[in-house]
């Protein structure tokens, strides 16, 4: 039995598997991955998670799409998410934050900082 | 009437008698107590003239010889603390280095598996452009492959710029063909004061089976939040490029291996049927 459900959203799965290798080091991580937004919502759809990691470029549905759509659902809209991009640009953040992410990373990708901003938001000391 | 007045007299006689025991008592414990104290009195000039007085300086003497001893050996708990307190730190910062370089082996083992659990060309280019990008940090690049017919280097798959733009490159020649001859990777001196030149990449590194260069991977631009390279970068970069190089050449020669087979299958095929 896992103590932590994570989704992870992410069109690459390159980068969907450095994610996973990061966040593995909490214990009872429980890891299930979707590769666009629609994926993501019929994930959520059928268990209940801790935290939500997404990308923003994504093909069918984008990562500030789901974030929108997770928010304003009364079931999902207190699940932390985490936007990790390749986009910088200061409004990119400040779009996805006022749209309900709890925070933003930015590419390339740093293990420690996932890591660290999970555990934050799973509220693991 | 004087029955009572008998009475009470004889109430406060016995009264008196009481007062008086008590008095009796308290009297003979001082008594007591004078006697002790006179015996204690003695004792100690006694004690005083065996003496005394040397055996209490000779006490004084050991007592602060300890106390030195145990100054003595506070310093030298407290010099121990901070000893243990400095290898701590020095632990501490051991740690980070570990962790990191275990981030970095992590990201490295990743990337391989994916780079070599796939023998289809275009899949291959893709899984490095992908890890370019996630890994590197990179927002504009190309890669670049060796036709060794022709010693030209073309782009082969392109992030950020169109293929078309990215112009073809003879062996040698500018830093693109000189990096693909020498096999040395050429980073510009300044990131911040270069100015793309698809001839003139600001990293370009070789893409090598031992010593054998099959192609380069050129970069012209990094993401805005990627200021500048770490030095494990450089290192990750050449493994990196060492592992796409073999899963380039093998996807190459699977896709050859098959193309050939259905080939010589259609031969088969039409002598057969």
């Amino acid at each position: 039995m896992s103590d932590y459900n994570v989704l992870i959203v992410e069109d690459s799965p390159t980068m969907r598997q450095l994610i996973a290798f990061a966040l593995k080091r909490i214990r009872g991580v429980r890891i299930v991955e979707a590769n666009d937004g629609v994926d993501g919502l019929k994930k959520l759809s059928s268990e209940r998670f801790d935290l939500i990691l997404t990308d923003i470029n994504m093909p069918i549905m984008d990562g500030l799409k789901l974030v929108s759509l997770v928010r304003n659902d009364a079931n999902y809209k207190a699940i932390p998410i985490v936007v990790i991009t390749t986009e910088g640009a200061q409004e990119d953040r400040e779009r996805a934050l006022a749209l309900g992410a709890n925070d933003y990373i930015t590419k390339p990708i740093q293990p420690t900082k996932i890591l660290d901003v999970a555990k934050s938001l799973l509220r693991i000391a | 009437m004087q029955k009572d007045e008998e009475r009470t007299v004889h109430t406060r006689g016995e009264e008196f008698l009481q007062v008086f025991k008590k008095g009796a008592e308290f009297t003979q414990d001082l008594l007591k107590e004078n006697e002790r104290l006179r015996y204690r009195v003695l004792e100690l000039e006694k004690f005083q003239s065996s003496g005394g007085e040397a055996a209490s300086g000779a006490d004084v003497r050991k007592l602060t010889e300890r106390i030195a001893d145990l100054e003595a050996e506070k310093q030298e708990i407290l010099d121990r603390i901070r000893h243990v307190e400095e290898e701590n730190q020095d632990f501490a910062a051991r740690y980070l280095e570990i962790e990191d370089e275990n981030n970095n082996l992590a990201n490295l083992y990743i990337a391989s598996y994916q780079l070599h659990s796939t023998l289809d060309f275009k899949e291959v280019l893709q899984i490095i452009t992908e890890i370019i990008i996630n890994l590197i940090g990179a927002e504009e690049f190309a890669i670049m492959l060796l036709d060794e017919k022709s010693d030209e280097i073309q782009a082969v798959a392109t992030e950020g710029v169109e293929r078309s733009e990215i112009p073809p490159v003879r062996l040698g020649k500018g830093v693109i063909g000189e990096v693909a001859t020498s096999g040395e990777s050429h980073f510009a001196s300044d990131f911040e004061a270069y100015e793309r030149d698809f001839t003139a990449p600001m990293v370009c590194i070789p893409l090598k089976i031992k010593e054998h260069v099959i192609g380069v991977l050129a970069i012209y631009k990094l993401l805005m939040q990627k200021k500048e390279f770490a030095p494990v970068d450089y290192e990750l970069f050449t493994l990196l490029a060492g592992h796409a190089a073999t899963a380039i050449f093998s996807s190459r020669l699977y896709s050859d291996s098959e193309r050939k087979l259905s080939t010589i299958q259609g031969f088969i095929d039409l002598l057969t049927k």
